[in-house]
């Protein structure tokens, strides 16, 4: 599968040795990665030559009518939907907020009970930010907390229904981490529930997934997962950003958050994306039918995972590695902060992300690490890699030496580090730049 | 992660890529440590002082790209000044010998500045 040529045109000002030596290893899939070859081809004639509006009677508009109605369908069939609807957003985020504030906000009013959310403290912020936006507009939220492993337990969510719960909402797969929720397993719990409540004549409780890190290599068959609520976004499977889903189950109450014209079953109003859409079913069409072996991606994630924990003294791997995505790496290094080792991985051609308070503009440590690990320093010492099939052993090999040598490098300058680890001669230390066998 | 590289000038990446003055010194004068690794911040400067002029500074730092530049710049504008003119070194002065930094990495230059001060008092509480 060709992956569409990126530019080269760079802001970034200083001369990296990058650029010297023409490196460039991403590694950070997790925030987003190229437009899938075949679904740029797909998208292309619906900018300049079928550009017409879905709702338009005319031929243009029908062209692009059936053009969205053909995205839906290959939603439906990535998602085996067989009652219900895939109503497409502007992402991820936006389809989070329909979900939550969508399904939650009409229950406001209704009863004299505030109607309750169960979510984990680790969620996206997209979650979590909604679910503190509505608290402020009386809804109550409980927040479980993952285990040791990053693990969300079944039974640590049921322990929390109450009478008035309205919504679940447990993320697939961990962003920062990586680790896999049960999903299927909370879903068929909260069936038993819903029976129950169904002969005390009570309303039931729905059920989100942030699906949005899963899509990808996991199973998205919304009836073996037991979800009525689930979250797509387009630019983690090959899409452009701008485009996301949300399948919502018959019968399963969502009002629009974005109100205006009839689009998207009055459920989501505004001229369609249409490229966007189309590139989103073509996505998800490509993963149905990739012949991509995922074990492969596995095994280079654990040979990546068990080289550095073997090579590189005190690191630890963040999360359960056997409930764990197939692409993600996350290494807690000791002694040493994360911004200063992604700066000396961009040096080097490296992308990848941290968890670090001095990566982020508020200044907070990441939420993931603190939830599951409830140490500041572990998250401003963690570093997250995420594969795609596009990476190759010999980029992991480039990656893995030059760790070494940045690690070695920050922690001889640390006032953490034990003696072992300072270079008690040199005051100026150099980058060491590997050469390596990749092919440019 | 906010795109905070294409914001730090060729001066903090050049103290970033090759610090100035890293390590420590044999018995040092004066040694002073601040930050929290909780914060992901932490600086400890180490001066040697020799009649009363700063002879020697030495840096060790965990923290990000501002912070290893700062406390790199730090040793530079120390070293050969006496202690009265060393502790006039404030963070501004940091700053602009970085050639400035990104709003959200101020508070890295103030860090420098406090250990410049910590190290002095450190100094004159062993004189």
């Amino acid at each position: 599968m060709k992956v569409y040529p990126q530019t080269s045109d760079n802001e970034y000002s200083n001369k990296t040795a990058s650029e010297k030596n023409g490196v460039r290893v991403y590694l950070d899939y997790a925030a987003t990665g190229p437009v899938k070859q075949e679904v740029f081809d797909e998208i292309l004639p619906f900018f300049k030559g079928d550009f017409g509006n879905p709702s338009s009677m005319h031929e243009w508009g029908r062209a692009a009518r059936i053009a969205v109605d053909r995205a839906r369908t290959q939603l439906e069939k990535f998602l085996n939907l067989r009652e219900g609807r895939v109503i497409f957003t502007s992402g991820g985020t936006e389809a989070d907020n329909l979900a939550i504030k969508g399904l939650v906000l009409p229950f406001l009013n209704k009863n004299e009970q505030k109607p309750h959310i169960i979510t984990s403290t680790f969620e996206h912020h997209a979650v979590l930010n909604t679910c503190k936006a509505l608290e402020k507009n009386g809804v109550e939220v409980t927040y479980i907390k993952p285990d040791k492993d990053g693990l969300i337990l079944v039974s640590a969510i049921e322990k929390a229904i109450k009478k008035n719960t309205v919504l679940v909402t447990i993320m697939y797969v961990n962003n920062e981490i990586g680790t896999i929720a049960p999903i299927r397993e909370i879903g068929q719990m909260i069936e038993k529930e819903n029976e129950n409540r169904k002969l005390n004549k009570e309303s039931k409780v729905y059920f989100h997934t942030d699906a949005v890190q899963a899509a990808e290599y996991l199973n998205m068959d919304v009836d073996y997962l037991h979800v009525d609520l689930l979250t797509i976004s387009g630019h983690k499977i090959g899409a452009p950003k701008g485009v996301g889903a949300l399948y919502i189950r018959k019968g399963v109450p969502v009002l629009p958050i974005i109100t205006g014209g009839e689009q998207e079953f009055n459920l989501r109003a505004g001229t369609e994306n249409v490229a966007g859409t189309v590139a989103l079913g073509k996505a998800v069409e490509l993963i149905q039918k990739s012949e991509f072996k995922i074990d492969d991606l596995k095994n280079l994630r654990d040979y990546f995972i068990d080289r550095v924990l073997t090579e590189i003294p005190e690191t630890q791997l963040n999360g359960s590695k056997d409930f764990r995505s197939p692409n993600n790496i996350s290494i807690y290094f000791k002694y040493v902060e994360g911004e200063s080792i992604l700066m000396n991985l961009d040096l080097v051609g490296i992308a990848a992300s941290s968890g670090s308070a001095c990566t982020s503009l508020s200044l907070q440590p990441s939420h993931v690490i603190m939830a599951v690990y409830a140490d500041a320093e572990r998250a401003h010492g963690s570093i997250r890699f995420t594969l795609g099939q596009a990476t190759t052993k010999e980029e992991i090999d480039y990656t893995i030496e030059n760790l070494k040598n940045i690690i070695k490098k920050l922690r001889a300058m640390s006032p953490l580090a034990p003696k072992k680890y300072k270079v008690q001669s040199a005051s100026k230390v150099t980058i060491v730049i590997i050469p390596c066998a990749l092919n440019l | 992660m906010s795109n905070i590289s294409s914001l730090y000038s060729g001066k903090v990446m050049d103290h970033f890529k090759n610090p100035h003055n890293m390590g420590e010194i044999e018995n040092p004068s004066g040694v002073g440590r601040v930050g929290n690794p909780v914060c992901g911040d932490l600086m400890e400067l180490q001066i040697k002082v020799e009649n009363n002029v700063i002879t020697d500074a030495k840096f060790q730092t965990f923290g990000c790209t501002a912070a290893i530049a700062t406390s790199s710049i730090l040793t530079d504008l120390v070293i050969g000044k006496t202690v009265e003119e060393a502790l006039k070194v404030t963070n501004i002065a940091v700053v602009d010998a970085l050639d400035g930094l990104p709003p959200v990495k101020k508070h890295c230059s103030v860090l420098a500045e406090e250990a410049l001060q910590k190290a002095v008092e450190d100094y004159n509480s062993k004189k």
